[in-house]
């Protein structure tokens, strides 16, 4: 009982925090709304067992990501969104299209779950749904050693593209 | 007792935001947030499937994602720093030089 | 046995030769051309001479075949590589490779200064190639090829000097007019291969001999008629003939070579060559005769009025073209080949010796500029007596023993019509020659060329610029000189007796140890001893009527020479409709090539063309780019519209994958 209500109130969060990362007309307070949903989400992982995402969740994506992102926000001193004309195709097709799609699947979940009903407790009991960083580790280095290796080269290559892609123009560009 | 399907829910409304929020607004920066709400919503409904199915390859799977979504925002935000070099503008409706 | 020639080689050698110089000679210097293209011409020649010496020392039995390669074998038809010597494709075999290589000789001289040197030689050498392949070939199929070929070479030469529009037309009016004869021709074949199966040359013969003679129409006369079409596009005759006066425009050694001692007797060997079809179809011969005789007149009245040196000999050799289809409609083939042959040595004489005429004169065509020339160029003035002479019909040249061979057949074997007509012509021939004899050689010079002045003649470009009339170098003069010999000497070859064995009804095989000479054949054409003096009293008309031709251009061209104007202007009617040679040109053009190219402008260009083909193929173009255009709205640019479709798709995935789900 008490698990369902922390579901619900955690959820409300985060859905108060996406539509409000909508609403909003500046970065920084889409930013804002957005660390809000992870945080959030934070705790919904921690309702499935998943104690070493939520972690990484708070430490990385809302740590440092979106950090990031205000950084970024602050360095361009981003203003407020100026009305222009927008796509017709986008209001159109793609609002209508994505809420339905969003609809359809939020349906056919609920059609077809005979998904279990789960506890917290059973969970954090489970070995094989505790997401304990013992166990996350081992997988890591176990079975999924490969795509680990994998992403730290992506992530190499990253800060590469990022501080090429961000520097200053050269000397020789200075005179526009 | 929390029904999964509920989780999925969640992470359905959530990325139907994203993609909503993808297509209405018009500032890059919050372009790029809405594809990490999008990201948030799918690594939910990743840890909901490992724990319905007991296969905790969800959540390391969750784990890559973020990485990766790390990785994007880093080359993501630069490529918006040097758009914004060279449009001046961070309004992406300006930003249509490939318009045929 | 007979021993192996490797006849194959003969045409090959030219075909190299046209080959090096064609795809070299650009780089060559011209003596290195002129060096290949005679090299490989003389070694033609010298092995046709070897295959000669062996033919008239006895020892080959002919007719004799050598198969190169098979080359179709479909289903019942079989048509090979594969060459075919007798005493006819010898003669051809001698006349074609000599007087080809003389006049190679004397292109190098006559052509140095000429643009386009290497491309000469190199279609000279392939003219060379597809003729031998026409009088070696054992087929009609084979000979066929040369047909064609000798048909594209003369289109090549003929348009030699294709800057100037004069020059294409007259290509192309030979070729197209050359294409009507060869529709008879291929008719000609259809029919043989569906009697016959085969276009062999013996087993054509072997066919035709089981078949009776025809009496009025048959299968036989109508292949005898359609090979006379094609003859008469190849050897222009009436009515395909209007191609060689235009032929004149090409350079004068290839008139001499292709439209006077070769390409043009083609037709001539050809009816020959089918002999044994003619033979069963009297009809056929009738049309033969028929159209020689009218054409050798014809052309002979079109001669006396023309003023281009080059386009009396032009007609002239339409006129002696007809006299060899007559002695062929007479049956007298041997005649006719003779004739062939006496007329290549005089005839390519003379196109050669105005050839150096022109050379003298630096490209001055019209007799009426001419005059007094026979101090001032000498060798020339000698080679072209020997050569006008030897056309006249006087004896002791090459011309009368063969003209008056075929008047005497034609007289015995033929109605007498036909001979009264030959026997005008041998006047009118006579005429006209001297007429330009006179008109080049004597009386006062009428030109505007001073000896040490730099004659620039018209787009030829003769103007060397040494100084005014001056006679051709010895490169030209010595083939010359060899055709001056062979068009005195030429007549004392017994060329008919030699043929005979080919043309008897009766066995063909000579045995070996007989060669040349006279050959006892059952069949062959023989004389009754009682006709001996019609013979002479014949032969007394004939060079009655060419020294009569000389008499009166003496009067009319050396003594009066202002009578020829005063004549014309008294039947100004009939002189004018002769000298525009009867109009025939202006009829065709009217008759068949203005409504042709109506039809072309109108229906097929227009209509199908412009109208049909080029709207469909435009539309879909159009079509395409009203589709891109539409198409295009989607690449607008804006991230927006992109995502929008982005999303939009997504969805209808997704919701065409629940919909699967569900059902």
């Amino acid at each position: 009982m008490l698990h369902l209500l922390l579901f619900l109130i955690f959820g409300a969060i985060c859905v108060a925090g996406a539509v409000n990362l909508l609403v909003q007309r500046h970065p920084i307070q889409s930013a804002l709304s957005l660390i809000v949903v992870m945080a959030a989400l934070a705790g919904e992982y921690l309702l499935l067992g998943a104690e070493f995402v939520a972690a990484v969740q708070v430490i990385v994506y809302a740590g440092a990501i979106m950090v990031l992102f205000v950084f970024v926000i602050m360095l361009l001193n981003a203003a407020e969104e100026e009305h222009t004309a927008g796509s017709r195709v986008a209001m159109i097709l793609g609002v209508p299209g994505v809420t339905v799609l969003g609809l359809l699947v939020a349906w056919m979940v609920v059609q077809h779950s005979n998904s279990p009903s789960v506890s917290p407790a059973a969970l954090y009991a489970d070995p094989t749904t505790h997401g304990a960083p013992a166990t996350i580790g081992t997988l890591l280095f176990s079975e999924f050693l490969l795509p680990f290796e994998i992403t730290s080269v992506l992530i190499l290559i990253a800060i590469m593209g990022a501080v090429v892609l961000a520097q200053k123009p050269q000397h020789g560009k200075e005179e526009k | 007792m929390i029904p999964l399907s509920y989780y999925l829910v969640l992470s359905a409304i959530l990325f139907a935001c994203g993609v909503t929020g993808f297509l209405i607004k018009r500032n890059i920066i919050t372009i790029f947030m809405s594809i990490e709400l999008m990201l948030n919503g799918v690594n939910l409904s990743f840890v909901a499937f490992a724990a319905q199915w007991h296969a905790l390859s969800g959540q390391v799977f969750v784990f890559f994602v973020m990485v990766v979504a790390a990785a994007e925002a880093a080359v993501g935000l630069a490529i918006i720093i040097s758009v914004y070099r060279t449009r001046e503008t961070l309004n992406v409706d300006r930003v249509n030089l490939l318009k045929l | 046995m007979n021993p192996n020639f490797n006849l194959w080689v003969i045409p090959v050698l030219a075909l190299t030769g046209a080959a090096i110089n064609g795809l070299f000679g650009r780089r060559f210097p011209k003596q290195v051309v002129a060096a290949v293209g005679l090299l490989f011409t003389g070694a033609a020649f010298l092995w046709a001479a070897r295959v000669a010496l062996a033919v008239f020392s006895g020892s080959v039995l002919l007719p004799h075949t050598e198969l190169l390669a098979s080359w179709i074998r479909s289903g019942s038809f079989h048509a090979d590589f594969a060459f075919y010597l007798d005493q006819l494709s010898m003669v051809m075999l001698l006349v074609v490779t000599g007087v080809g290589f003389l006049i190679h000789v004397y292109s190098v001289g006559y052509m140095w200064e000429e643009g386009g040197f290497y491309r000469y030689f190199s279609y000279l050498n392939l003219f060379m190639f597809f003729m031998l392949t026409l009088v070696l070939a054992n087929n009609y199929l084979l000979m066929f090829i040369g047909w064609e070929g000798v048909g594209l070479a003369s289109y090549l030469l003929i348009g030699f000097f294709f800057l100037r529009d004069s020059a294409a037309a007259a290509g192309k009016k030979a070729f197209i007019t050359n294409r009507i004869g060869d529709f008879g021709f291929l008719i000609a074949l259809f029919l043989l291969i569906q009697k016959f199966g085969s276009l062999d040359f013996t087993t054509v013969a072997e066919g035709v001999g089981k078949l009776p003679t025809e009496a009025g129409f048959g299968l036989l006369t109508a292949v005898g008629i359609f090979l006379m079409v094609g003859a008469c596009g190849k050897s222009a005759q009436i009515p395909l003939y209007v191609w060689l006066p235009d032929a004149m425009e090409g350079p004068t050694p290839v008139s001499a070579l292709i439209h006077a001692a070769t390409m043009v007797t083609a037709g001539v060997y050809m009816v020959a060559r089918s002999h044994v079809i003619f033979d069963k179809a009297p009809l056929a011969l009738a049309v033969v005769a028929i159209i020689g005789t009218l054409t050798a007149f014809f052309a002979a009245t079109i001669g006396i009025t023309q003023t281009d040196i080059k386009r009396v000999l032009a007609y002239s050799t339409v006129s002696q073209l007809g006299y060899m289809f007559m002695a062929c409609g007479a049956a007298a083939y041997a005649a006719g080949v003779f004739h062939l042959m006496t007329h290549a040595f005089f005839k390519g004489l003379l196109f050669l010796g105005s050839g150096s005429v022109i050379h003298a004169l630096s490209g001055e065509q019209d007799m009426r500029n001419m005059g007094g020339l026979r101090k001032k160029i000498p060798w020339t003035f000698a080679v072209m007596t020997a050569g006008t002479v030897a056309i006249a019909g006087i004896p002791p040249f090459a011309g009368f023993w063969s003209k008056d061979e075929i008047l005497w057949q034609v007289y015995s074997h033929g109605p007498k019509i036909l001979w009264a007509l030959g026997l005008l012509t041998a006047f009118i021939t006579s005429f006209y020659m001297f007429r330009l004899w006179f008109m080049t050689f004597f009386g006062e010079y009428r030109g505007k060329l001073e000896s040490g002045d730099h004659g620039h003649g018209d787009a030829h470009g003769h103007g060397h610029g040494h100084g005014g009339i001056h006679e051709s170098p010895m490169i030209m003069i010595v083939p010359l000189v060899i055709l001056a010999l062979l068009s005195i000497g030429g007549g004392f070859i017994k060329a008919p007796e030699f043929l005979a064995p080919v043309f008897a009804t009766g066995s063909v095989h000579v045995e070996a140890g007989h060669g040349e000479g006279a050959a006892k054949v059952e069949g062959a054409v023989t004389e009754a001893p009682e006709s001996k003096s019609t013979e002479y009293w014949l032969m007394g008309f004939s060079v009655g009527a060419g020294g009569l031709g000389l008499l009166l251009a003496y009067l009319l061209y050396h003594r009066r020479p202002e009578l020829p104007g005063r004549i014309a202007d008294g039947i100004s009617g009939l002189y004018r409709t002769v000298a525009s040679k009867y109009y025939v040109d202006e009829i065709y053009n009217w008759m068949l090539i203005a409504p042709l190219i109506d039809v072309s402008r109108r229906w097929l260009w227009r209509g199908v063309d412009q109208g049909g083909i080029d709207t469909v193929v435009n539309d879909g173009a159009i079509g395409a780019r009203e589709v891109g255009e539409i198409a295009r709205h989607m690449q607008s640019g804006n991230l927006r519209s992109y995502a929008g479709w982005l999303a939009a798709g997504a969805a209808v995935v997704v919701a065409y994958m629940v919909w699967l789900g569900v059902r």
